[in-house]
């Protein structure tokens, strides 16, 4: 190749710097050279908008008990979740979370000094009796404390950062992962990181649809990069909806307001879901309360001129409460929504806001191949954590609280995993063109001078996957989606970057994430067509039911070696480690 | 207010021009309410697709977005362009900081300062099996202190910052503040010193502007003033 490469030698590369990643970094680089890749500042990842909390069954408040935390992680999850990796993350989550406030965490507290909890969705006592207080919490900034606690932590281990590099293609060798391609955003220029062991925790997808709670950078580009290895992307048609976004700006209004005892009501002034969830109610799992509000709003029950949202009524908790416990809701409710939510209700609506699935992965966060291969072939070198990852413990329907979860132990086992898969190896060389894909892809829109340009395609995109593969989805829609997405797909062989500085050029980073959206809007698109039955948050008019019998498995998409997008399927690890599995039952609250 | 804004911005792109100039651009003003970010998208997405700046959350915690507009500090994308009061806005990147390209300045110096002071817990004695317990009056002790987001409005509006280079400046005394005064922390003679050194908290006027930079209303100074007193206590 004739561009200049920069190479550079760690033992194991860590690509994104959220919570997963900082994790799995802060404990790999304790056994051995560990380099963490980030498009922004570590501290900047979306980690750092987690508001409500963090699950663990410490049982600081009342009695609690991880084997009530997986069941209702697996319940949850309407059966999809592997029950192996349930049990181990829920199992070490106290521990976990011990070490968490070790390092520093400022969570806030009980009475007594000990961390203090508060209920979130779906989360209860004696296997869905009654709501439990589980979530552990700094007020409503438990991922900013997270985040940077993390990063902290990473700084004091002496990891090594690369801050705005911008990741272009996963480096493969003869079957095994061995590093990164990435581009340095700051200055312009190609870097290779040759690995011994890659672990990507490069967070979420969910900025392909146009009303979600995501950062600008959640764009998918760790599926996009995986899927053109032709490595898997598992239960892609499983996107969180959440309730409780801020109407028309999409901005999340955390669980933990509902939590703090926040109640939804319709233009009636009714409590609504006490008729959808007679036990837990407001408390119910996500994908139920966002499904019974769009009820509420298409029986002609919303609220407002136009009747299309419903309400969020916290300010019966005091002004005092508020502030001290859910003190960013308070700003966010008045920038977004010009509400003071001490005194009035906020304006909600369900927003796009977590990506289910993700690069397939055993409990160990070994990465899984996936589609054409036997189910549990693992790839050498390769780990997966976080938003990116399946483990899976989120399945169809993942808990509040148990994403930050999932970072914290699949995080870390990734870094252990990595650094002792690392240690045990020596360097698989880089293949004879390495990185020539990326380079190519990144060149044609440096170069590109056709029509399309950033701004007019993301909205077209944005657009086709909230109308046609939202909360609710059918036959007619999707295959209507597909056919657009088809057509967006095609306006980027006519695309233009105006921008051809090597200096921070946005321009083309937008422009990469772009392409990477299209190329995961349409194996979403893919995989929610093929499952034809309702379960989770995949929810389709046309075909209203769970069924058992033919969809309790995973689906795994990738791209073939001609780069048609192709379906197939797992089956559900369905046995845990140690305790009885959990028998597939209907999912009622 | 009109239907329309100015944004007149600073442009600069080291490798193509030889100094910074000011381009100027009309916002439509869509909702009630509309952010900075939003404007800045507007140019971005459907006029001048080469500015850069930059963005992430979009909500106001990440601290990517801190700008100047009309002599103040801020992050774009918690800034109603209504409550600005003007519609002629001069937009500039953080000062005090080296500029990159259009809007973007060089942190790097900033995270390093950041990083001097030890931001982590320093424990000397071995940890309980459980959590540390901390009461809920010595946790309120660092409310008003955790919550910084990292976004450098606060040093780039500080005089000290800008005329010496090594000055740790105020996010780093107030990061080193909230470890200092929590109660599991064990790490005060070794922070204490690097505060005390002539780049540290002596050289601080106490001139407040860094309080007023401040989007998340955090207050530098006031961990400045403990941090001080502190020293004073120890007599180092
Ligand atoms: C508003 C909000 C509130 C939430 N609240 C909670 C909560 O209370 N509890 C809970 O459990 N969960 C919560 N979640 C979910 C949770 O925050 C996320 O799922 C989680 O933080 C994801 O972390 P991560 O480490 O996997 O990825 P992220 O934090 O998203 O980090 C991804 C990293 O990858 C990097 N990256 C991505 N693409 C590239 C590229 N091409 N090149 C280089 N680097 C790249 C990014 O720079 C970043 O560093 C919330 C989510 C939102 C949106
Ligand atoms: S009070 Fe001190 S730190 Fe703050 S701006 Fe003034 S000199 Fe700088
Ligand atoms: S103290 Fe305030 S202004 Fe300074 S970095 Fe923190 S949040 Fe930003
Ligand atoms: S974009 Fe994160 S603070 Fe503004």
């Amino acid at each position: 190749m004739s561009v200049k490469i920069e190479y550079h030698k760690f033992d194991v590369v860590v690509f994104g710097a959220g919570g997963a990643g900082l994790n799995a970094a802060q404990v790999a680089s304790q056994y051995c050279s560990t380099a963490v890749i980030s498009e922004v500042y570590p501290t900047r990842s979306h980690t750092i908008s987690a508001q409500g909390g963090i699950s663990a069954a410490l049982g600081n408040l009342e009695e609690d008990h991880w084997h009530w935390h997986m069941f209702d992680t697996v319940k949850g999850s309407d059966y999809l979740a592997d029950q192996d990796a349930c049990e181990y993350m829920t199992k070490l989550a106290p521990q976990y979370i011990i070490e968490l406030e070790h390092i520093g965490v400022p969570f806030s507290r009980t009475p007594e000094g000990k961390i203090a909890q508060r209920p979130f969705g779906g989360h209860t006592a004696e296997f869905g009796k009654r709501p439990v207080k589980r979530a552990c919490y700094a007020a409503d900034r438990t991922g900013h404390v997270m985040l940077q606690t993390l990063y902290e932590k990473a700084v004091a281990q002496k990891t090594q950062f690369f801050s705005e590099f911008y990741v272009l293609e996963l480096l493969v060798n003869d079957g095994a992962v061995n590093g990164l391609l990435c581009w340095d955003i700051q200055n312009g220029g190609f870097h290779i990181f040759h690995a011994k062991a890659v672990v990507f925790a490069s967070g979420g997808c969910c900025r392909i649809f146009k009303t979600n709670s995501n950062a600008h950078i959640n764009t998918g580009d760790g599926l996009a990069v995986a899927m053109r290895k032709g490595f898997s992307w598992s239960d892609a048609e499983f996107i969180q909806f959440h309730p409780t976004g801020i109407y028309l700006a999409g901005n999340l209004i955390t669980e933990g307001v509902r939590g703090e005892g926040g109640i939804l009501l319709n233009a009636n002034g009714e409590r609504f879901m006490e008729k959808y969830a007679p036990t837990i109610k407001d408390l119910a799992p996500r994908d139920i309360v966002s499904r019974s509000m769009v009820k509420e709003v298409l029986a002609g029950r919303g609220v407002g001129p136009k009747k299309d949202h419903v309400l969020l009524k916290i300010d019966h908790i005091g002004a005092e409460a508020i502030m001290e416990k859910l003190p960013g809701i308070h700003e966010l409710a008045l920038v977004f929504a010009g509400v003071d939510c001490t005194k009035e209700p906020i304006p909600v609506m369900p927003t796009a806001h977590y990506q289910n699935g993700g690069i397939p992965t055993n409990y160990k966060t070994h990465v899984i191949k996936g589609f054409g291969s036997n189910p549990e072939e693992t790839v050498p070198g390769f780990f997966a954590a976080g938003e990116i990852a399946s483990a899976s413990v989120h399945g169809a329907n993942r808990l509040g609280t148990n994403s930050l979860l999932d970072l914290v132990v699949f995080g870390r086992t990734a870094g252990e995993e990595a650094a002792k898969y690392a240690n045990s190896i020596s360097f698989v060389p880089l293949a004879e063109n390495a990185g020539q894909e990326g380079v190519e892809l990144l060149q044609k829109f440096l170069n590109s001078n056709g029509e399309n340009t950033f701004g007019p395609v993301y909205e077209e995109l944005r657009t086709v996957m909230e109308t046609n593969v939202g909360v609710f989805r059918t036959e007619e829609l999707m295959t209507e989606a597909k056919e657009k997405l088809q057509v967006i797909k095609t306006k980027m062989d006519n695309f233009r970057v105006n921008d051809k500085s090597s200096i921070y050029n946005l321009e083309l980073i937008e422009a990469l994430e772009l392409n990477n959206m299209i190329l995961v809007s349409q194996a979403l698109t893919e995989c929610a067509l093929l499952r034809k039955e309702s379960r989770g948050g995949h929810a389709r008019e046309d075909y209203p039911e769970r069924d058992d019998a033919n969809f309790l498995k995973h689906s795994e998409v990738t791209l073939d070696k001609d780069g048609n997008i192709v379906v197939g399927y797992r089956p559900v690890r369905m046995k845990p480690l140690t305790v009885e599995p959990f028998p597939v039952k209907p999912r009622v609250y | 207010m009109s239907k329309f804004v100015t944004f007149e911005i600073f442009r600069y792109d080291p490798e193509k021009d030889k100094e910074p100039y000011y381009q100027t651009y009309k916002v439509e003003i869509r909702r009630p309410g509309m952010l900075m970010l939003e404007g800045l998208n507007q140019i971005k997405w459907e006029q001048d697709t080469t500015l850069a700046f930059r963005r992430s959350c979009r909500e106001g915690v990440c601290g990517s977005d801190g700008i100047n507009v009309n002599g103040v500090n801020m992050l774009s994308c918690m800034t109603k362009i209504e409550d600005l009061g003007s519609d002629h806005l001069v937009i500039q990147p953080l000062p005090g900081m080296p500029v990159m390209r259009d809007l973007v300045t060089d942190v790097d110096d900033f995270f390093e300062k950041f990083i001097t002071v030890k931001p982590y817990l320093i424990r000397k004695s071995p940890a309980p099996d459980k959590e540390f317990y901390q009461s809920p009056e010595d946790r309120k002790k660092l409310d008003g202190l955790y919550e910084c987001i990292l976004c450098g409005c606060c040093s780039s509006s500080c005089p000290s910052y800008w005329a010496d280079k090594k000055y740790l400046g105020p996010n780093a005394f107030l990061r080193a503040y909230r470890y200092l005064i929590d109660s599991r922390d064990e790490g005060a003679e070794e922070r204490l010193p690097i505060l005390n050194d002539k780049n540290g908290v002596w050289r601080c006027h106490t001139i407040y502007n860094c309080v007023e930079a401040c989007p998340k209303e955090l207050n530098p100074t006031k961990a400045i003033v403990g941090i001080r007193q502190m020293l004073l206590e120890r007599q180092y």
